[in-house]
């Protein structure tokens, strides 16, 4: 492990030394036009206090941290990057994996007209990801960047090729499966430039092949070695309207995450896999409308076939349903489940006009949203000779309800310095399956019934206070889910540079009457252009972190924070 | 021994070239309009106007309420200082379909990008939305700004009539 990131710890510095240097020697000459170097720190740390009632364990270190920063130089076409991170040791909630210090990526591109070609570790996406996507998301610890070497050729005005061949990152070294692909997209209206300039109904069409090769070191079994899967994508845009649909295949892959152990026996999946993603809207001025669907079945798809959580994932499966950000609808969001589901979502966003009855002089935004997602309903072919599992699902047929989620929200800016938003949510949600990934675990269904009120009062052009009420009524006798809460938020800010805000977030309906508790949590914060330092101090629940759709578990802590982010 | 490595790289990167705050250009950068069709970042101008470009996504509330508060002052700000904006959507595949409902239900009259794998975000060294920047005449970075508090955007507009009379601007 150790011995990846020191080599390329090396390779990446002398790389980079290098290269700026060749850059001074040529920028000396030509003086100003050095190239620019940019980049980003983040530094997080916690000191932890062991507390039994909330749950938060002791920590042996007492404090723990989370730190990396981003170099990135660029000069015309040339580009180049590094980072370095650091966990000493990772604070609670990520995984463990993550130890000691490194550098972890760097890249060299160069970028033209005709040709984009990077070597190093590379974040790319065919299509909406069904097949394909590696991206990074330092919040949640997330990378699974391809080390390797990525080709982008426009060989003609609206064609585009990319070619893709590398390992993925997982933690400090790479996993074993190596990683081929191919992608070609074509935008017909940009092709036909001339012909079609005038027409209004633009369409891009594009097809992408991938190929994991990992060695089968299995005795008893013979697992394919080469696992390939392909997609196909349309999108058809004309005025308002915007329809987008991918659908994808994968070649039999029996993994980690499609194998069950039924009686003391393993059982292979030799199950193709299959998904599908449409995704199309209409939107005027003031009125939209958006329609999703998604059918998913036994597409886990990744660069180790023992790997599991989050690590080595290749590709992308969005989940279709509302993301919230308040602390109430966000408490237990859902997750695509990779092995097998179905849903879908409906939007319906809309603006009062200013001066209408209910507009009054500011107009007023509504949006309804009604969004579902269920299992799939497989019927299992008995093959007791072998121990390979074979099912068959069908379109028409679906499974259990796994969650819901209706909601209305309501934002209307009362008069100049004063505004809200009001939102209510009904959920349902299949705890065992959605969160715990076991059909028949411990845990009752949910039902929540969710209201948020989010008032600001602006009482100078740049100082305003705001406050947040939220309350979560639940089944109060369910031990296991802990039942109701309510929420209170007051935030101020004097002026635009400092923050100071409370929260306490009540668990007054908790079925057990000595754990019905107060978790308060103080924070404040000074901005000053791009670099920002945040402390707080206070009781963290237990729940789910969510940062740009991808959630994590974290465990309920008890202590002082801080955070500091700074970009240049 | 890394440390030292990296102490090293910084120290050479930092003597041989300039930083953000001396202005840098746009990096180069493909992202899609929503019309499906790709700009190269580097063509982003404004005949010699300031640009504004802020990053956003539709899952971030605060970034919404700095669009809003723009757009109730965006026809005024463009008449006196030919200012546009240009708002970067980070937005990944769950939601990428949500941009320009979003836009168009808000009534927004921005310039509008979806940054999908977000290529520009990283180019930009961007971590958490909303950030903004302001983009000089001759197509410099000269000034960014992360998250937003209420009121945040008058001092934007200040900056930006400061970026045309050439006077420094407040951080």
């Amino acid at each position: 492990m150790l011995k990846y990131s020191f080599k390329s710890s090396i390779s990446a510095t002398f790389l980079l030394i290098c290269l700026l240097n060749a850059f001074n020697a040529k920028a000396q000459s030509t003086h100003n036009d050095a190239g620019s170097v940019t980049g980003y720190f983040q530094i997080d740390a916690q000191y932890y206090k062991a507390d039994s009632l909330i749950g938060a364990p002791d920590v042996p270190e007492k404090m723990l941290s989370n730190a990396f920063g981003n170099i990135n130089y660029s000069k015309g076409k040339f580009s180049a990057g590094i980072r370095y991170e650091a966990y000493n040791n990772v604070m609670q909630g990520f995984d463990s994996r993550y130890k000691g210090q490194g550098i972890t990526n760097r890249f060299v591109r160069y970028q033209d007209q005709l040709l984009d070609i990077t070597v190093g570790n590379i974040y790319e996406q065919f299509g909406s990801g069904l097949i394909f996507r590696t991206y990074y998301e330092p919040g949640l610890l997330f990378d699974n960047s391809l080390d390797g070497i990525r080709v982008i050729s426009n060989p003609v005005k609206g064609l585009t090729f990319k070619g893709v061949v590398g390992k993925q990152r997982t933690f400090f070294t790479v996993g074993p499966g190596i990683v081929r692909g191919f992608d070609g997209e074509l935008n017909i209206n940009e092709a036909l430039d001339t012909i079609a300039k005038n027409i209004k109904t633009k369409v891009i069409i594009g097809g992408s092949f991938m190929s994991i090769y990992q060695a089968d070191q299995n005795p008893d079994f013979k697992l394919p070695e080469n696992v390939g899967a392909y997609s196909g994508r349309i999108n058809i845009i004309r005025e308002g309207f915007n329809f987008f649909g991918e659908y994808a295949q994968k070649e039999n892959d029996p993994s980690l995450a499609n194998t069950s152990i039924v009686g003391g026996k393993t059982y292979y999946s030799y199950q193709k896999g299959e998904a599908i993603f449409v995704s199309s809207s209409f939107a005027t001025k003031g009125f939209s409308f958006l329609l999703q669907a998604k059918r998913i079945d036994n597409m886990s798809f990744r660069s180790d076939r023992d790997a599991s959580l989050q690590n080595l994932l290749v590709n992308y499966l969005p989940a279709t349903t509302k993301q919230h950000t308040y602390l109430m609808p966000a408490y237990s969001p859902y997750a695509t489940q990779p092995t097998g589901e179905v849903g879908g979502l409906a939007e319906m966003q809309f603006k009062l006009k200013k001066g209408s009855p209910l507009g009054g002089k500011y107009g007023m935004d509504i949006t309804i949203n009604y969004s579902q997602a269920s299992s799939l309903k497989q019927i299992n072919i008995d093959d007791s000779t072998t121990t390979s599992k074979l099912y068959r699902t069908n379109y028409s047929e679906i499974g259990s309800a796994l969650y819901h989620d209706f909601f209305v929200e309501i934002t209307k800016k009362f008069t100049k310095k004063f505004k809200g938003t009001f939102m209510y949510s009904n959920q349902f949600n299949n705890i065992n399956i959605v969160q715990h990934n076991t059909p028949r675990g411990p845990y009752k269904n949910v039902l929540a019934h969710i209201e948020v009120i989010d008032l600001t009062y602006k009482y100078k052009s740049n100082s305003a206070i705001r406050v947040e009420l939220q309350g979560m009524q639940r089944d109060n006798k369910d031990t296991l889910n802990l039942g109701s809460w309510a929420v209170g938020l007051i935030e101020w800010t004097p002026n635009s540079h400092i923050f100071v805000a409370a929260i306490d977030q009540y668990n007054y309906g908790n079925p057990v009457e000595s754990l019905r508790l107060h978790y308060f949590y103080f924070s404040t914060g000074y901005t000053s252009g791009p670099h920002r330092i945040a402390l707080s101090y206070g009781k963290q629940r237990a729940g789910i972190f969510c940062v740009g759709g991808v959630c994590r578990t974290v465990p309920a802590s008890n202590g002082f924070a801080i955070s500091i982010t700074s970009s240049f | 021994m890394k440390k030292i490595i990296l102490a090293l790289l910084l120290v050479t990167a930092f003597a041989f070239t300039s930083s953000r705050g001396d202005g840098d250009k746009i990096p180069t950068s493909i992202v899609k309009k929503l019309d499906g069709s790709k700009v190269n970042t580097n063509t982003f101008s404004n005949n010699g106007k300031p640009i504004i470009i802020s990053f956003w996504a539709t899952w971030c509330k605060p970034c919404k309420k700095e669009l809003d508060a723009i757009q109730e002052n965006y026809s005024e700000w463009t008449k006196e200082t030919g200012v546009k904006l240009i708002a970067i959507s980070i937005d990944d595949a769950r939601s990428a379909g949500k941009v320009v409902t979003d836009v168009k239900s808000k009534g927004w009259d921005f310039e509008v990008y979806i940054d999908e794998n977000s290529d520009f975000k990283r180019a930009m060294n961007v971590n958490n939305v909303p950030h903004t920047f302001l983009v000089d005449s001759a197509g410099k970075i000269v000034w960014s700004h992360n998250s937003y508090t209420e009121g945040d955007e008058e001092a934007l507009y200040e900056n930006v009539k400061k970026l045309i009379k050439g006077e420094p601007l407040k951080h």
